[in-house]
């Protein structure tokens, strides 16, 4: 599956820039190009700019001021709301319990997923290409398509409801694009190192536990960027597989802001909103570079 | 004869490589062809609240051409899904070709420009509700700098809600269409434009004339990634508005949850799925084509 974007360019990003010889630095071309630059940028950061102060201001501020005004008063109430007392359904314990079904749901998808895209790379057998294609071309098929069937294989097994269930229906939809990510990976790596490993009596297991894995860190962390960043955002399957005790965050993010009774309170949705993105956010600001390598790979997935 | 007779049987050679790719193969036979194949199925069914298979031919595909709603889905999905891929790819590569000008903090506004992907649909929804907010947003605001008749609630106008819905997506897409057209852009040759250079060619005429060309490949792909993400559209219209307001933004792939988990009405469910199958195939089988089927003639 080589794919001209995907693959080669992306290691040139941290290249120099391939465009026209730059202008002198106050040239009506440059001056123009910054004030498109920053209202750009500014629909960008606006939003977040938004949820931030409209969480830090109380009820009756928001009511007189507009989105855009920092607060006058700052209070943290709305947060401490969001996490620990908001009312989804009939429990009241905000978005904490959310975030502990999340984290249990992360946790072995990651592990489960991991595992199986060395497999492919280095230990070709007869028909091995083609599961691999059939793969990667079920990574295009609408969720929607399967996602009764599974409903009654999960129900058959006696996981319908259960977190067990959604970790295995992440796991096996995570699939395609961590194969394809480490596949590529391992097929990257000198093939004098497998055959070494071979001729000193290695066998799969062997080679994958003292060759493979040590040298397959980076790769790792940009399956668990990928993956936490897709499974976190996860609403689909949530809400369908899930009972309402075992939510994730992001279905129950969803039921408080969307509830339909009870009076409004935008501040706390709005740092309900912020403690669900911030996971995510979290991880990519902080893995910078290794992020746009997830997703760059994680793009089949779409 | 007796070495014949010591080699192992095919079945269990490599067997642990075989038993490692079994998730795999498991999910490619069971799940994307043993499952698909199943709705495919079910689809030429009157399955109603349990699945049942009594035929019933192309009944259910008639019905739900005869629906209003789906009907409405589909023209949403086709004004949104055309601006989408019109502005995502217009403004993910003027993005990354002002990226590209040497411009200095290049990576801390790309950092920005990217990170409402981190975001998920369902955070991004319920932003743009809130900044869409007819009392209190932009609408507001806006009225309060003096212009009183200014009017811009697109989630409660049934005429322009499905443009809320594309604010919101391209906001949340477009950074990541920046990245793949920036690795497109750091991929061209130097050396194109230092002869364009030479020659005299205008900049912006080079981009037009010669390396959008160039970057065709690249640009299919993006298409691609776009246009199967649309059709998959389903969290952020369920966050932002859950199809209203009445059904005015409802899409396709909320349609088919809608019919098979909360009207119970399965046949329509499968058969909506279905279409959405149809339109990625439609997208896919000529990508994969020009990808993958030119190679083998070269």
């Amino acid at each position: 599956m080589h794919n001209p974007v995907l693959d080669a360019p992306l290691a040139a990003l941290a290249d120099a820039p391939a465009g026209p010889k730059p202008q002198k630095r106050f040239s009506g071309g440059n001056i123009m190009l910054w004030s498109v630059l920053v209202v750009v940028l500014a629909y960008y950061v606006l939003p977040l700019y938004v949820m931030v102060v409209t969480s830090l201001k109380g009820m009756p501020e928001i009511r007189m001021g507009n989105i855009f005004s920092p607060p006058l008063e700052v209070t943290f109430e709305p947060w401490k709301r969001a996490a620990f007392e908001v009312c989804t359904g009939l429990s009241c314990d905000g978005l904490s319990k959310g975030f502990w079904n999340s984290v249990q749901i992360l946790i072995p998808s990651i592990g489960l997923a991991s595992v199986n895209g060395y497999a492919l790379a280095n230990w070709k057998f007869r028909g091995s290409e083609v599961f691999f294609t059939i793969l990667i071309f079920g990574a295009f098929i609408p969720y929607q398509v399967m996602i009764y069937p599974i409903a009654i294989i999960l129900r058959e097994l006696g996981l319908f409801g259960s977190v067990t269930g959604l970790v295995l229906v992440h796991t096996v939809f995570g699939m395609p694009i961590l194969t394809l990510l480490f596949r590529n990976y391992f097929t990257s790596l000198p093939e004098e190192l497998f055959k070494a490993a071979r001729i000193d009596g290695a066998g799969f297991w062997s080679i994958y536990f003292r060759v493979m894995l040590p040298m397959s860190l980076p790769i790792f962390v940009v399956a668990m960027i990928l993956q936490v960043t897709g499974i976190w955002s996860d609403f689909l399957f949530g809400v369908i597989y899930t009972k309402p005790d075992h939510y994730p965050m992001t279905v129950q993010l969803n039921n408080i802001v969307n509830a339909v009774q009870g009076v409004k309170e935008y501040n706390v949705n709005m740092a309900a909103t912020l403690l669900t993105g911030l996971v995510p956010l979290v991880i990519y600001f902080a893995s910078g570079k290794l992020f746009v390598r997830g997703i760059a790979a994680g793009a089949v997935k779409g | 004869m007796s070495y014949r007779a010591k080699r192992p049987n095919r079945l269990f050679r490599n067997l642990s490589a075989k038993i490692a790719a079994l998730p795999m193969i498991v999910t490619a036979l069971c799940v994307f062809i043993g499952c698909t194949v199943w709705t495919v199925l079910y689809s030429f069914t009157k399955s109603r609240m349990l699945p049942k298979a009594d035929f019933v031919g192309l009944l259910q595909y008639e019905r739900l051409w005869d629906t209003r709603r789906w009907i409405l889905s589909v023209e949403n999905l086709a004004i949104f899904g055309g601006c989408m891929m019109v502005l995502s790819l217009v403004i993910g590569f003027s993005l990354a070709a002002l990226l590209d000008q040497k411009i200095r903090f290049e990576n801390a506004i790309r950092t920005i420009i990217l990170y409402p992907f981190a975001l998920g649909f369902v955070v991004t929804g319920l932003v743009w509700q809130w900044i869409l907010n007819p009392d209190f947003g932009l609408q507001s605001v806006v009225r309060g700098f003096g212009w009183a008749g200014f009017e811009f609630d697109p989630l409660f106008d049934v005429d322009i809600v499905i443009y809320g819905v594309l604010i919101a997506a391209v906001w949340q897409g477009s950074g990541f269409i920046m990245i793949v057209m920036l690795a497109g852009l750091r991929g061209i040759d130097q050396e194109i434009w230092k002869a364009a250079h030479i020659d005299g060619i205008p900049a912006w005429k080079t981009y037009v004339v010669v390396i959008i060309p160039m970057m065709r490949p690249v640009f299919v792909t993006a298409l691609v990634l776009i246009a199967s993400g649309i059709i998959k559209v389903y969290d952020l219209v369920k966050a932002q508005t859950n199809g209203g307001p009445g059904i005015a933004s409802e899409v396709p792939a909320k349609y088919v949850i809608d019919m098979m988990f909360n009207n119970l009405n399965l046949g329509q469910g499968f058969a909506a799925s279905n279409m959405m199958l149809l339109s990625v195939l439609v997208i896919l089988i000529p990508w994969a084509y020009l990808e993958f089927g030119g190679k083998k003639h070269a």
